[in-house]
């Protein structure tokens, strides 16, 4: 060790100092340290604090709620839930908005692939004011497709259904989808396709045995943005549908009746609304820092 | 990547197109369609050229809105823009903390918009809301209904909590791809934290953000269920954004001419104020890449 070299009393100042300077940089270090989580805690508190006033309402009697501020169920009941789960015009809304996001996740996925695959690996007439014109969807104000949309779709018979919504869907969805999963292919390089097609695979058999395996982690990514922007969207949903394909968000407008607003029922229905969510990013938490970059980093 | 030049990759863009261009195209141009015309009912209707658009342009309401909808765009952009990055600074880079942090702060960007209003109506009611029930205990006589201020506070407060997430993932995933090598030589250069900040992450965050601002822009331009949950518009008409006066005229009041041309002057300003944005940023680059070689 280093002590034992240490003779005069000169080098024995050195080192006291060094050590002490060492010493200060970790404790400052440490400081650093602990300021970033505190940091962080008092941020995601912000994130929480709303989020749990929600819960705690959710597992209230409606008289609690309205008998004073309690800043945590005092007397913990379910009655909320078991009343949207055993109600079917209530559950069934949930199953409406998760049907026509299942569907919109489909269509889209399926139409964005090749799309895409075309948009990074090929050259071709107007490619990119094609592509420019895309993402202009992604800017249109669902606001202004609404009335448009709802005379379309009554015009071909299709409102009141789900795929009148997954369609309508598509309008923000796919162009985001040939968004992000451009970024993913580009970064798969040209070869890999070169190779194949000299091994005598033809264009369908590679794209699916070779190609979506190796920017799968993309397409997960990508089915994540399409759940994110259908699921919560709601001004399209809810005016393109009536009574049989009512999304969650309409059926929670009920809670308003004649005499106020049932706040535990709203609330729970609220609170059931966050879960799918939750599901969805736990699957794809490993690869949603490279999906946030759209593949581009 | 050098790309080939092959015609023949419109039939992989095809079933794409189709599809977009039922939900797109034909609507619009039903939009176009009203737009230039005074419709009494299905047969009688008039040809009225740009009338339509003078009036709008010339309603003193829809001019109030559109400046509300400017500051408050410009607002959120300019709190969400530094928080967001600042998030991303401190998230913890591995571990199971790593997952939590990431999942707990990508939640609110799960929750549908319309629950996000409820949540925050929840929160902020002065009889049975945490927030609006500490302000009032504090002394300060908060009332959305009431005091458009209050109602313009909380509106932002709600933004930033739904959608600095946004950038601050955004910014996340900028960081996480700098080498660590990066970072080793700013150590032996002994270069401060600003320095590190400066020359090294920020200029990586650039991509990000200009994605980060477009998307914020956008949206934040689109805004309608959440302050409709929660403000319904008002006080007034102090936080009624433009999605909401449209959709007002256009099936409130069944206005078809006017909310046609009034759609179509707000698409444009959107796509105006995000084609000059984002010719700007590219060019910007530009600049910085001639200075450099």
């Amino acid at each position: 060790m280093t002590d034992s070299l240490i003779g005069t009393p000169d080098a024995v100042r050195k080192h006291a100092a060094t050590t002490a300077a060492r010493r200060r940089r970790k404790s400052r270090s440490a400081l650093l340290k602990w300021r970033r989580r505190g940091l962080m805690a008092a941020y995601i508190v912000f994130v929480l604090l709303p989020i749990y006033w929600l819960l705690n309402m959710s597992f209230q009697s409606n008289t609690e709620i309205l008998g004073g501020l309690t800043l945590w169920p005092e007397n913990f009941t379910t009655e909320h839930y078991v009343k949207i789960f055993t109600n079917a015009n209530w559950y069934m809304g949930y199953v409406n908005s998760i049907t026509y996001v299942l569907m919109n996740m489909v269509i889209s996925i399926a139409v964005a692939l090749p799309a895409a695959y075309a948009f990074s690996r090929y050259q071709f007439i107007g490619d990119k004011h094609l592509f420019f014109w895309l993402l202009t969807n992604l800017m249109a104000p669902p606001a202004v497709f609404l009335l448009p949309y709802f005379q379309l779709y009554y015009t071909v018979g299709l409102f009141d259904t789900h795929i009148a919504v997954a369609l309508a869907h598509c309008l923000f969805n796919i162009p985001l989808a040939v968004w992000i999963l451009e970024g993913f292919m580009s970064s798969v390089p040209k070869e890999i396709d070169e190779t194949a097609f000299i091994d005598g695979y033809s264009f369908p058999k590679f794209f699916v045995k070779i190609f979506i395996p190796m920017i799968s982690s993309g397409i997960g990514v990508t089915l994540f943005f399409l759940f994110m922007f259908s699921w919560v969207e709601l001004l399209l949903a809810s005016t393109l549908t009536a009574t049989n394909a009512q999304p969650i968000a309409s059926v929670m407008t009920q809670t308003k009746g004649a005499s106020g607003i049932d706040w535990g029922t709203l609330a729970a229905a609220g609170a059931l609304t966050i879960l799918p969510g939750i599901v969805v990013v736990y699957f794809v938490r490993n690869h949603i820092a490279k999906g946030f970059a759209l593949g581009r980093t | 990547m050098n790309k080939v030049q092959n015609n023949r990759a419109w039939w992989l863009i095809l079933p794409m197109l189709l599809l977009v261009a039922f939900s797109a195209i034909i609507p619009l141009m039903t939009v176009v369609n009203y737009s230039v015309q005074d419709v009494f009912d299905a047969n009688t209707r008039f040809f009225t050229g740009t009338e339509w658009f003078k009036e709008m342009l010339n309603d003193p309401a829809l001019q109030a809105a559109v400046l509300r909808q400017f500051a408050f765009s410009l607002t959120v952009l300019a709190i969400e823009v530094p928080l967001g990055i600042g998030i991303a600074l401190i998230m913890p880079k591995r571990g199971w903390q790593a997952s939590a942090v990431l999942i707990l702060v990508t939640m609110p960007l799960l929750i549908p918009w319309n629950v996000v209003g409820s949540i925050w109506q929840i929160f902020t009611r002065g009889d049975i809301g945490l927030m609006g029930w500490s302000l009032r205990e504090l002394g300060y006589g908060y009332n959305i209904t009431a005091s458009p201020v209050d109602a313009w506070a909380t509106i932002i407060l709600m933004d930033v909590w739904h959608w600095t997430p946004l950038i601050a993932l955004l910014c996340y995933s900028g960081l996480r791809s700098i080498p660590d090598a990066y970072y080793q030589a700013a150590r032996i250069d002994r270069a401060s934290q600003w320095a590190v900040f400066r020359h090294i992450q920020l200029p990586k965050l650039t991509n990000v953000l200009v994605i980060g601002v477009l998307l914020r822009f956008m949206h934040s331009f689109m805004i309608y269920a959440e302050p409709f949950v929660l403000t319904g518009g008002g006080p007034g008409s102090s936080t009624t954004f433009l999605s909401q006066s449209l959709t007002t005229m256009a099936i409130g009041q069944q206005d078809l001419g006017p909310s046609a041309a009034f759609s179509l002057i707000y698409f444009l300003i959107i796509l105006l104020v995000s084609w000059v944005f984002y010719t700007a940023i590219m060019n910007m680059q530009k600049d910085k890449k001639q200075e450099g070689a």
